[in-house]
C-alpha cells in the first residue's frame, strides 16, 4: 500500500510499504477513506519528538471503511464506516475505567521507552514515535487499528467524511481543552493558537456557555477564521501587548480560564525572547519551547484554570510556578480522552450545533502529503488544516 | 567479584581521570609541564594519552570488573614511557623534567602492575546470580489473578523466555525456555509455597539447565483497584559473568525480565492479549527497545512462532 513515511529531519515521502496485518484477535483493519495532517505531526516533521525512526508510517487523524475483523471484535462488521480515536487504548485497565483513555496502561508496548522520558508511559498513539508505541499511522491506504471493539465509533449518517473525521483527534482535543476549563455563566475564555485545535477550543468554548472567547495568534488569516466564523474575539500578539489587551477586556481580571493550544514550537513576538527559548532547544537544553504557557499563566486571573492541550514533549524552563502557586491557579493538561468524547460530539455534529468542516483548507491526494506538510509548516496559502485522499 | 571500596583501584581510576581531563583540555600546558617541546605533534599525542587515560579511568571506575582496564593502564604506561623517551630525544625543551615524568611514570607502573596482578588473584565465581523484581497493580481480583497464575502452564503466554509448562505432578513441573544464543534449556520445578489468592513460590529441582527461583505475591489494591502484583526471581546465568555479558550483547537485559513478564501479565489479564506495535510485533520486551522495527507494517506474518500464545489469530 501507499504511505506517507518519516524519512528524516523536514522529510516525508509516500512509500509502497507492506498491507497491514492482523496481529491481535482485538484488531481491525481499515481502508482509509480521509485523513488529515494534524499539528503535532509538524513536531515530528521538525525533528523534536525523540524516539522516530526511517520509515516510520505517520498519521493519527484518520476514518474509513473496515475490512478486516479478528475474532475479538463483536461491535464492528466488516463494511462499516468508522472514524479512529488517535489514542489506543484497551477499555479495560484502571486508566481505561476512570476514562482516561490516553493514559491506557496497557496499550505501549514501548513503555520503558517512555518513562524514561515522561517518568510514566501514556498509551500507544498511532504514527507518533516509537516511545509512544511504535505503531504504525494512519495517513496510508489501510491501518491496523487495536482494540477495535472499543476505539472507532461507527458512523451511520450520511455525513460526508470531513464532518466527522476530526472526531479522531482535534475536535475533541479542543473540546477537552474547554472542558477542562469548567466554564460557570459570566466566563470569559482565553485561547492561545488559531491553528486547527485553538479553532475548536474557540468553537467549544462557546457551547459550553462560555460568556466571551478571546483569541490570540500572529497569522491574520487565523486570527480572521476565528472572529468571522467562530465570533471570538481576536488578539495580533505581534501588534498588541497581550497582557495589557487582555486586562482592557477583562477590566483588569484577567481570564477565567485560558487554553494553550500552540505547544512546545511556540513563537513569541519579541526576537530575543524567542531567539533564547529557540537556541536553547536547538542545543536541547529545554526540549520545548513554551511562551504562551508562560503568557498565560501570568494573564490568568486569580484562582483561574490553564488548560494545556497543545503538545509538549519534554521539558521547558523559565516556568511561572511563583503565579501559579501565590495566585492559586489550576493546570490542567491531557493528551485527549477522544474515547470519553466521540459520541457526544458526533450527537453534537449530528444536531447541527457544529460542523467540524469549516477548518478544512485544504483536500490533496495522498501521494502530496509532502507538499501538504511543507504548506502548512509554512502557513503558506493560508492553510489550516489539511485533509489527504488515499 | 571486585568490590569499589578498594583503595588502590579507586585511587588509580581518580588518577587516570585527573590526567586524563587536562591531557585532553590544555595539551600545550601539559606539554610544557613535562619538559616537552609545545608544537602540533606533540599536542597531537598528549590528546590522544588523554582519551586513553579518560576511558581507562571509566573502565577502572565504572565496571564491575576493573582488572581489565588496570592491564590496559599498565600498557598505556609503557607507551607513555617508550614517548617521553622518544620526546627526550626529538623534542627536548626541558631534559630534566621529561626525566622526571619517566620516573613518575616508571613509579605508578609499579602500583598498575601490582594492583592488576591482585585483582587477577581473586578467584572468579562461576556462576553469575540474577536477580529480577517488579511490581504491577491489575484490574482484577486476587483470587482470579492467583488462579490464572496457579495454572502454570499459562505461564508462556505472558513470560517471554518460556516456551512451555507441562504439570507433572502434585507440586511438579517440567519448563522449557529459550535461551541466548539460540538453544533451548529445561528443568523441572517444584512448587514450595502455595496459598491460595496469596503467594505461590516455585524452584528449580537439580539437575537443572539453569537453576532458578521465583514468588509472586497477590495482594488487594486500596478501592477498587484490583490487585498488587509483586514479582520476584532470581537465575543463575550460565557461564558467569562472560555468559552475562554475551546475554547484554545479545539484547537481553536478564534483570528486566520480571519487569517484562509482568506488564505482560498484567495485559494478558486486562486486555486479553498483549499489545502489538508494527515496531515491537511480539510485543513488550527490553530486547526490542534496542532494536526497533520502523512503524510500518512486516512484511512477514509476524506473531506466529512464540507469539501466538495469547491467542492472537494469525
Amino acid at each position: 500500500m501507499r504511505a506517507t513515511c518519516w524519512t528524516g529531519r523536514n522529510s516525508v515521502e509516500v512509500q509502497n510499504v507492506p498491507d497491514p496485518k492482523i496481529l491481535n484477535e482485538r484488531d481491525a483493519i481499515v481502508r482509509i477513506t480521509s485523513t488529515a495532517i494534524c499539528g503535532s505531526d509538524l513536531h515530528l516533521y521538525d525533528g523534536y519528538i525523540p524516539t522516530m525512526k526511517r520509515g516510520d508510517v505517520l498519521g493519527h487523524e484518520f476514518m474509513g471503511e473496515v475490512v478486516e475483523l479478528a475474532p475479538g471484535v463483536e461491535s464492528l462488521n466488516v463494511g462499516d464506516r468508522v472514524v479512529v480515536p488517535f489514542p489506543i487504548a484497551c477499555g479495560r485497565c484502571n486508566a481505561c475505567v476512570n476514562g482516561l483513555f490516553s493514559v491506557c496502561e496497557d496499550s505501549n508496548p514501548n513503555a520503558a521507552m517512555a518513562e524514561k522520558l515522561l517518568g510514566r508511559s501514556p498509551a500507544g498513539i498511532y504514527g507518533y514515535s516509537h516511545m509512544m508505541g511504535g505503531y504504525a499511522g494512519g495517513q496510508a491506504e489501510y491501518a491496523r487499528v487495536p482494540f477495535a471493539d472499543v476505539g472507532p465509533i461507527k458512523i451511520e449518517s450520511d455525513l460526508p467524511d470531513e464532518t466527522v473525521l476530526f472526531l479522531s483527534d482535534i475536535f475533541p482535543t479542543g473540546y477537552m481543552g474547554a472542558d477542562l476549563c469548567d466554564i460557570q455563566p459570566g466566563d470569559v475564555i482565553a485561547v492561545w493558537g488559531c491553528g486547527p485545535v485553538g479553532l475548536f477550543a474557540i468553537a467549544s468554548a462557546y457551547l459550553l456557555g462560555a460568556e466571551r472567547v478571546i483569541a490570540i495568534d500572529r497569522f491574520p488569516y487565523r486570527l480572521r477564521k476565528a472572529r468571522e466564523e467562530l465570533q471570538a474575539e481576536t488578539l495580533d500578539y505581534e501588534q498588541v501587548d497581550v497582557r495589557e489587551a487582555l486586562d482592557e477586556l477583562t477590566a483588569g481580571r484577567g481570564p477565567d480560564a485560558c487554553i494553550d493550544a500552540v505547544g512546545m514550537e511556540s513563537h513569541h513576538d519579541l526576537l530575543p525572547l524567542h531567539a533564547y527559548d529557540r537556541i536553547k532547544q536547538a542545543a536541547r537544553l529545554e526540549t520545548d519551547r513554551a511562551h504562551p504557557l508562560r503568557q498565560a499563566i501570568m494573564s490568568c486571573r486569580n484562582g483561574g484554570i490553564i488548560s494545556v492541550i497543545g503538545a509538549y514533549g519534554g521539558f521547558i524552563d523559565k516556568f511561572p510556578m511563583g503565579a501559579v502557586m501565590n495566585r492559586s491557579l489550576t493546570i490542567k493538561s491531557g493528551q485527549c480522552h477522544v474515547q470519553r468524547y466521540l459520541r457526544p460530539l458526533l450527537q453534537r455534529i449530528e444536531n447541527g450545533e457544529i460542523d467540524p468542516s469549516f477548518v478544512v483548507s485544504h483536500h490533496l491526494p495522498l501521494d502530496e502529503a509532502p507538499r501538504g506538510y511543507e504548506m502548512f509548516k509554512h502557513k503558506e496559502d493560508d492553510c489550516v488544516k489539511v485533509v489527504l485522499k488515499p | 567479584m571486585e568490590t569499589r571500596d578498594d583503595a588502590l583501584t579507586t585511587f588509580l581510576g581518580w588518577f587516570s581521570l585527573g590526567l586524563g581531563v587536562p591531557q585532553v583540555v590544555a595539551p600545550g600546558r601539559v606539554c610544557r609541564a613535562v619538559g616537552v617541546r609545545d608544537d602540533d605533534t606533540s599536542r597531537f599525542w598528549m590528546r590522544l594519552v588523554g582519551v586513553r587515560e579518560l576511558a581507562a579511568a571509566a573502565g577502572i571506575l565504572g565496571q564491575r570488573r576493573p582488572a581489565p582496564w588496570l592491564w590496559a593502564r599498565v600498557a598505556g604506561d609503557a607507551m607513555d614511557l617508550t614517548l617521553l623517551a622518544a620526546a627526550l630525544v626529538t623534542k627536548r625543551e626541558r631534559a630534566a623534567r621529561i626525566v622526571g615524568a619517566m620516573g613518575s611514570v616508571a613509579g605508578i607502573t609499579v602500583a598498575d602492575v601490582v594492583d592488576a596482578i591482585r585483582l587477577g588473584r581473586q578467584p572468579e565465581t562461576g556462576d553469575e546470580t540474577v536477580r529480577s523484581r517488579f511490581a504491577v497493580t491489575v484490574r482484577r481480583d486476587p483470587e482470579e489473578v492467583y488462579g490464572f497464575w496457579h495454572d502454570l502452564e499459562n505461564l508462556p503466554r505472558f513470560m517471554k523466555h518460556l516456551e512451555s509448562v507441562q504439570v507433572t505432578g502434585d507440586r511438579r513441573s517440567h519448563w522449557s525456555a529459550h535461551a541466548p544464543v539460540a538453544r533451548t534449556v529445561e528443568w523441572d520445578a517444584e512448587i514450595v509455597e502455595d496459598r491460595p489468592g496469596e503467594r505461590i513460590a516455585w524452584r528449580s529441582v537439580d539437575p537443572a539447565d539453569v537453576r532458578n527461583s521465583g514468588s509472586v505475591r497477590f495482594s488487594p489494591a486500596p478501592g477498587e483497584r484490583g490487585t498488587e502484583v509483586r514479582l520476584d526471581m532470581e537465575y543463575t546465568v550460565p557461564g558467569g559473568t562472560l555468559g552475562l555479558t554475551v546475554a547484554k550483547l545479545l539484547g537481553e537485559a536478564p534483570e528486566q525480565q520480571a519487569r517484562d513478564d509482568l506488564q505482560r501479565f498484567k495485559q494478558v489479564m486486562e486486555a486479553g492479549v498483549i499489545a502489538r506495535s508494527e515496531a515491537t510485533p511480539e510485543g513488550m520486551a527490553s530486547r526490542r527497545l534496542l532494536r526497533q522495527r520502523p512503524a510500518q507494517p512486516p512484511p512477514e506474518p509476524v506473531g506466529a512462532g512464540a507469539g501466538s500464545h495469547d491467542g492472537s489469530s494469525s
